[in-house]
This record gives C-alpha cells, structure tokens and sequence, in this order.
C-alpha cells in the first residue's frame, strides 16, 4: 500500500497534536487538579513536578500548529476563523497559565498566591475543556461554504456532543496528570494523590464508555470506516484494553505503567478520530462536496516533501533532547532555591 | 472601522507587544553565554552570582515572550484565513521550521537553564546555556525569512485563480535566501544584541550609581560593553546593507522612507524633517542630493518616487513611515557615538568615573527598544498596501467570515490582558533588580511568607 505525500503529512500533523495532548495533557491534569491540594508546600511541589517541562510540552502545540499551516493552509485558515471567539479565549488561558506558574512564587503575599493558585487551575481547566470543545465540533462536521469559509454561530459549538467530548477530555487529562503528579511526590501528598488518582480514573472510564456510546448511536459517519474495514476494530479495541490496563496498574500501584498505558490511550483516541475522518479533515454539514480532504486542502507535493525531511530529521532531535530534559529532572521533586 | 482596519490593528498590537521581548531575550542570550563561559574559564563566583542573576531575569522576559508569541502563531489563521490560504505552501514551512528547530531546543533545554544548577555538572550547564541562546537565534531566523519572503517573494509560482489562487513553492532554498532575508535577518539579530546588551548596561550603570554590588556590576557592565559596541557598529553596516536591499527590491517603500516623491530626480536626504503629504513636500534639515550619493555613491543619479507608482500601489501613511524611519537612524547614530565614547574612556581607565555617562546608560535601554519598534513599523507600513509585496493585498487577506464584533472583542480582551501583563512584568522586573545579583532572593521570599499568618501552612 503506498500513500500519498498528503496522507503522511496528515499521519505527522496527527501524530504531532497526539504528542501535545499526552504531554501537556498531564500538564494540564495537574493545573486542573491544583486547588485539591490544600497546603503550600504541596502546591508548590505540584507545581514543580511540572516546573521544568511544561513549557517544551506546550511546544508541541506550536509545532502543530506550524504542521498544520504548512501542510494544510486550508485547514488551519478555515478552523481558526471558524472558531475565532474560542481560539481567542484559549489563547488568552494559555498566557494566563504561563505567567500564574511563573509568577506564583515571586511574592510572599498569601493573596498573591492564592490569586495565581486559581488563575492557573482556571486556564488548565478551560484550556483542556476548549480542546475537547473544538475536538467534538471537528469530529461532527462544520458548516462550511464552498469557499471555506464558516457558515455558523458561536452558539453552535455549545452542542451536546461537543460539550460531551469536552467533558471527557477534562478527565482523560485530570486521570493523566494526577498518575504523573503520583509518580513525583512522596509521603502525605503521594497519599492524597493515590485517592485522586482513583477518582479520576473512575470519571474517566465512565465518561469514556458515554462517549463510546452516543458515538455509536448518534454519529454514524465515525463509524462506518469501521464496519467499511473490520480489521480496523483493532484499534478501538486496542483503546478499551488500554483504559482496563489502567485501571489494573493502579490497583496494583504500579504507576508507571499506568503512566505509559494512559499516554497510549490518549494517542489511541486521536488515531481513532483520525481512522474516522479520514480521508477528510473537515467535514461540511452543508454539503458534502465542500468537505475539506487530504487531498484538496493540502500544500503542494514539493513542499510536502521539504517538510517530510524537516520532520525526519527534527522530529528524532527534539525526541531527543525532550527525553535527555526528563532524565535530569527524574524521580520525586526536590524543592531548592531554584524552584518556582 | 471595518474589519481590515481591525484585523490591522489587532495584528499590529499583539505583534508589536511580542516584539518588547524577543529581542531582549536573544541578546541576554548572547550576553548569557559569555557571562557563564567566563565562570567556566575563571571559576570566579562574581561570575557565578552574575550568571545566576542574569538567568533570573531571563526567566521572567522569556516567559512572557512565550506567551505573547502563541498567539501570533495563530492569529494568521483567525483573521488572515485568505491569506493563509494563499502563503500557507510556501510561508507554512518556515514556521514549521521554526517549531521543530528553533522553539524547540530553546524550551526544552530552558528546564536545565533554570531549574538545572544542582542537577547537572557546570559543562551540561554551560551547554544548556548555549543552546537556550542559539534556539532563540534559529527562531528569528525561520520568522524573519517567512517575513522577508513576504517583502520579497522568490522562488514560487501562482496556481489557481480568485479566491482559490496560491503561491506554490518551486524552490526552497530560493525561497529562504529571497533578496532581503540575509540583510534583515543580521539587522533583525544585531538589533537584538543591543537590546539585550543595553539592559545590562542600564542595569549595572544603576547599580554603580547607587553604589551597590560594585565589583559584579563592574565586570557586567564592561562585557556588555564590548556586546554593544561591537553590535551598534555593525548595525550601521546591515541597516545600510538593508536600505540597498530596498531601494532595488521595494522603491515604494524607499520612496516613503526618505519622503520623495518626484518620479524620477536627484534624491536629498533628510536628518529630520515633516511630510506633508497633500502638498508632497518635505520640510526639515537635509543634506542635498545624500540619499543618490549614498544609493549610488553619485550625486546624478535619480531615484525613483512615490509619484512613479499608481495612487492604489503606494504606502498611504507616508509621514509615519518617513518619521519611524528617522528615528531608528537617529537612534542607531546615538548608540554608536554612546558606545565609542563609553569604550574610550574604558581604555583611558576613566569609564565608570562619569557620573553622568552612568546615568545615561541607566536610561538608555530605552533606545534600542525603540528604535527595534520603529524599525519594524516603518518596514510593515512602508510595504503597505500589499501584504504578499506585489502579489496579495492587504485588504483581500482577511477572513471573509469575520464581524466586526468579534474583532472587537478580541482587540478588548488582548488590549485589557497585555496593559496588565505588562505591568506586572515592569513591578516584577523593578523588584529583581532592586533586589540585586547578590544573595538568595527565593529562600528569602519563602521565609517571609511562611512568618505570616497562613492557612496554607498548617
Ligand atoms: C527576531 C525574532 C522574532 C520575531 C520577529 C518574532 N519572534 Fe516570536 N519569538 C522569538 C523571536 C521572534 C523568540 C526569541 O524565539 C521567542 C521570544 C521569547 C521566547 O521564548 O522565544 C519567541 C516566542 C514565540 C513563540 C512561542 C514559542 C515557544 O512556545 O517557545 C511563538 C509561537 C512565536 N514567537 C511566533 C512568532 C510569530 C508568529 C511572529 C511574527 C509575526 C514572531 N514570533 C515574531
Ligand atoms: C515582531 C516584529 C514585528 C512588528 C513590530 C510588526 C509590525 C507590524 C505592523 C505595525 C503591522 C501593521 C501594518 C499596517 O497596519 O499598516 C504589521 C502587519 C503585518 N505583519 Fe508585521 N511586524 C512584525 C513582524 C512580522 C513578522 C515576523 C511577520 C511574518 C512572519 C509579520 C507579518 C505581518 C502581517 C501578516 C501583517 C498583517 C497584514 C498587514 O497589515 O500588512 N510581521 N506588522
Ligand atoms: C544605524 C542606522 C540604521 C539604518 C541605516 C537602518 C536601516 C534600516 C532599513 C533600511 C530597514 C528596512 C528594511 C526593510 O524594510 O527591508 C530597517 C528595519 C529595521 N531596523 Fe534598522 N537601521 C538602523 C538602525 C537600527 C537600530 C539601531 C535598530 C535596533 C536596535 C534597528 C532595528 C530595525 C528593525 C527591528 C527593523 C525591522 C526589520 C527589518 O525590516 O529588517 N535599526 N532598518
């Protein structure tokens, strides 16, 4: 089976975006989870658990969206504008996130702290919840002319299913960030973040097998790929011994594991979406034929090509030092003068 | 108001407050690098404490320059989707670019610049140090090429007609070396070394004035000095290098730069001075027929004006142009006879004996931060009004799908986040330098916070 340029580069820009959501996904768990811990050396530990790498997690986003440009334009042009009032939002919740962990520590204040403490569990939060918000839209389709150009309201988005998707995304994300939390701390925090991980975990799997139903029921086009394609079930069914594998590691407390099988469903869940969609990346609910594909809201072969190599080359590289950057900050957190 | 006007408006602000950051973080970068190579040669620790405190401040600048940055990324896509469309072949790789090389190895390694003192040896450091520095390099490069490119399109052909029209890449390495990106990119790089190098010379010039942590703010303030010098000498050279660029590439915007406006004659250039863009003339100090001599190195030779080009094709805000231009000149001028003279009276054993040449470079970091600002308004406006130069204009690269309102209510929510942002960042700022280089500032704010009457304490 050979694939087309455009193919490959709708695997990379996958590819990418599942890297952005496992990493900053536990990122973003953890700021979510944030006003769960009530004492100040616990928050600061939490938040240095993340200290470190959060901000090279938060540039997969960049990359993706540069990907996303450069083999897509149609795509990136057409869902930004779509989504105009969202994206606005959640770019302002990025800063915010960013300058509450920068500068929570900076003043001996209580207020001060207090204030930064809610800004960032606010903005992890709402950053999450946008993510999945604009997955479920995506997921339905848009009302998308024959120029590309957004046919509907703001109001729109606010639709069940995509709130539902939202939802879900929160607690895949709150599940993973509190698995990585309990893997950096020790004594009461690690006790406390054992009792969260159950829980989240518990609203995970339940939102999980919700979505998995209504997709059934209620959005017949994710699923006729599927029935197309039978050997395809691998990969729901790989998803679903994922969520179980949780679920054993962490009655077992062996959290590493439990760590890696939650990355793995989260990358299992974008490559379902993927297998879904695809050949099309934006689907039109005004008229099939304006659908945004692979194939006619790509870049040119040539360019493809160049940024296939770009990717070949970089993608190893920051592979690379991403994982040298882990290993120095590996095991529990210390708190030095360095610290945030 | 309409919804270009906006989008302009929106663009311009957010690019605009971004841009504060850059530049500093790049040159601190530079500065960076020396201050800890000279730790790892000497072992000194007014080294140690130096690096230590430069990285503080580094972490603070960086920071917002990260935040404010995302946002442009996706700004091209939210309001210039006809323009997305129309670049994304050719624009899109060099931000993809940009990602994986340059943002990259900057942010990841930027975990062991701040948190990585007592985690890895001095070397790993050193090294982490360097690719901080050089990541944010790489990533002026990708920007100002796609940039550039825009200025002067090469090595792509037009597929496609109307609304579906694109610029389709035919060669990437003419792409990336179009005629203006060399130029811009080492004015773009110089001008930030001297943001950079001029905030540690405020810095120490302030601290030496009140006295405090001489020895450190001694030996800071003399390896700026050497950054700086040498940068605001080559600035000169670039900036020249740049105009050439324009006057053969874009004589337009050159045609704004220097306010002329007949067709073709004898150009002067001007110090200072006012356009007056109704009547088309210029008044102000000139020196008559410069602007041939230094194009042309002949005082016969025309130069092409702004009547040469129809009234749809040239830049309107002609006097923005000519004024932003004028300043960044005067601006680069002053750095120069600043740091000469700073640099002579360092060779005389006299440089920090001045008072007031001390108080002069505590305000001074004033200068390169805005001569960067105006350097980039009059590059953007003086391209007006085409977006893609030549190709694409401005007002044909919105999206189509945009109201006014929601440009209004983005413009409102950036305009109310960055006044606070930036407030922050200046009391944050004010408050690492008042502190100084010298002891630990977070032991110290932890202990007073856990003195006070707590209820996360217990
Ligand atoms: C001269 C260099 C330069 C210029 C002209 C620009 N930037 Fe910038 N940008 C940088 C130099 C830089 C930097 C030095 O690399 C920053 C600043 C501080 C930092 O963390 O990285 C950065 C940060 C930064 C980030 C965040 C990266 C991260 O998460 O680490 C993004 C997405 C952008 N920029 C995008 C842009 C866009 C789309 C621009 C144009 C419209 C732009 N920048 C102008
Ligand atoms: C970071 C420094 C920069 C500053 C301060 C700056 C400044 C400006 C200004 C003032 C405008 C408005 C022009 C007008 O309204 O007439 C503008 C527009 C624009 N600039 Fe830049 N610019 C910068 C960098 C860049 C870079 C690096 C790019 C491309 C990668 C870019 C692309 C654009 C685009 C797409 C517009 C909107 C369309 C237009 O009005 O021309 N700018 N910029
Ligand atoms: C010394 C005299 C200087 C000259 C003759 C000069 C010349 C120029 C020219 C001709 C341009 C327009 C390039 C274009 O549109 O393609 C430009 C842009 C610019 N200048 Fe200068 N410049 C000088 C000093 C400075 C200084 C001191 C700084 C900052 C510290 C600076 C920062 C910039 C920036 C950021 C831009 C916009 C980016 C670009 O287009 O290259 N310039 N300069």
């Amino acid at each position: 089976m050979t694939l087309s340029l455009s193919t490959w580069w709708f695997l990379v820009v996958g590819a990418v975006f599942s890297g952005y959501a496992i990493l900053d996904g536990f990122d973003l768990g953890a700021g979510a989870l944030h006003l769960f811990f009530k004492k100040e050396e616990s928050r600061r530990i939490a938040l240095n658990a993340i200290g470190p790498v959060w901000d090279g997690n938060e540039v997969w986003l960049v990359i993706g969206g540069g990907a996303l440009f450069a083999g897509f334009p149609v795509v990136y042009a057409t869902v930004f504008s779509a989504f105009y009032e969202l994206f606005m939002l959640f770019l302002v919740m990025l800063i915010f996130r960013a300058i509450s962990i920068e500068f929570r520590s900076k003043e001996a204040m209580l207020w001060w702290r207090k204030m930064w403490d809610i800004a960032y569990c606010v903005s992890s939060t709402l950053i999450a919840l946008s993510l999945g918000l604009v997955l479920g839209n995506i997921i339905q389709g848009l009302p998308i002319d024959k120029n590309y150009e957004y046919r509907g309201t703001l109001l729109d988005f606010f639709n069940p299913y995509a709130i539902l998707i939202a939802v879900t995304t929160l607690a895949l994300f709150m599940m993973h960030g509190a698995i990585y939390l309990v893997m950096k701390t020790e004594n009461r925090l690690y006790a406390k973040l054992t009792i969260l991980v159950k829980n989240t975990t518990i609203f995970f799997v339940l939102m999980f097998a919700l979505t998995t139903l209504v997709t059934l029921l209620f959005v017949p086009h994710m699923v006729s790929r599927y029935k197309e394609t039978p050997y395809m079930f691998a990969v729901p069914l790989i998803a679903m011994l994922g969520v179980a594998n949780i679920t054993r590691s962490i009655t077992r407390r062996r959290y590493r594991s439990a760590f890696l099988s939650s990355a793995g469903v989260t990358a299992i869940l974008m490559l379902l979406v993927a297998v879904g969609l695809y050949p099309n990346i934006v689907l039109s609910t005004i008229d099939p034929s304006m659908n945004i594909t692979v194939f006619n809201g790509s870049s040119s072969d040539k360019s493809l090509g160049i940024m296939l190599g770009f990717a070949i080359v970089g993608v190893p590289l920051v592979a690379a030092y991403t994982s040298f950057v882990f290993w120095t900050f590996r095991g529990k957190v210390q708190l030095d003068e360095t610290s945030y | 108001m309409n919804t270009e006007f906006l989008s302009r408006i929106q663009f311009a602000f957010t690019v605009a407050f971004h841009y504060i950051y850059p530049p500093l973080s790049i040159g601190l970068g530079v500065v960076l690098v020396i201050m800890e190579g000279m730790y790892l040669r000497t072992g000194l620790p007014i080294y140690e404490q130096m690096t230590r405190f430069w990285i503080k401040i580094f972490a603070l600048i960086f920071g917002i320059g990260v935040a404010t940055g995302i946002v442009m990324e996706f700004e091209f896509g939210t309001n210039w989707a006809v323009y997305s469309r129309y670049v994304g072949d050719v624009f899109g790789s060099a931000l993809a670019a940009e990602g994986i090389f340059a943002f990259a190895l900057e942010s990841g390694f930027l975990g062991i610049l701040l948190f990585g003192w007592n985690r890895v040896s001095s070397r790993v450091h050193f090294f982490a140090t360097l690719m901080v520095a050089l990541g944010s390099m790489f990533s002026a490069i990708w920007i100002v090429v796609a940039n550039s490119w825009q200025q002067t399109p090469a090595g792509f052909k037009i597929e496609g007609e109307g609304l579906k029209a694109r610029a389709v890449i035919t060669d990437f390495w003419a792409m990336v070396f179009n005629p203006s990106s060399v130029d811009r990119l080492s004015h773009v790089l110089i001008g930030s070394f001297l943001a950079g190098s001029f905030l540690v010379l405020s810095v120490n010039a302030y601290y030496l004035i009140r006295n405090k942590h001489v020895e450190i703010a001694r030996a800071g303030f003399k390896i700026a000095l050497v950054v700086a010098t040498v940068a605001s000498l080559m600035q000169l050279f670039t900036g020249h290098r740049s105009a050439d660029g324009v006057a053969k590439n874009q004589p337009a915007k050159l045609a704004a730069f220097e306010g002329h406006f007949p067709a073709s004659e004898v150009a002067d250039m001007y110090i200072m001075g006012w356009v007056d863009v109704k009547k088309e003339t210029v008044t102000g100090l000139k020196i008559p027929k410069g602007l041939s001599f230094l194009l042309y190195q002949d005082i016969q030779k025309p130069v092409i004006g702004l009547r040469a080009f129809k009234e749809e094709d040239r830049p309107h805000a002609v006097n923005f142009v000519f004024q932003t231009y004028h300043i960044m000149v005067a601006i680069g001028m002053s750095l120069i006879g600043l740091t000469l003279l700073a640099s002579f009276l360092w060779w005389k054993g006299k440089l920090f004996e001045q008072k007031w040449l001390l108080q002069l470079f505590a305000w001074a970091v004033l200068l390169p931060q805005i001569a960067n600002q105006v350097g980039w308004y009059s590059a953007e406006v003086g391209r007006q009004p085409w977006v893609v130069y030549g190709l694409l204009r401005t007002s044909h690269a919105l999206s189509s799908a945009l109201r006014e309102e929601q440009i209004w209510f983005s413009l409102i929510l950036f305009t109310f986040v960055y006044v606070l942002l930036f407030c922050l960042f200046l009391y944050l700022l004010n408050k690492k330098i008042k502190h100084g280089p010298e002891g630990h500032y977070e032991e110290e704010e932890e202990e007073a916070f856990s003195k006070r009457e707590n209820p996360l304490l217990d």
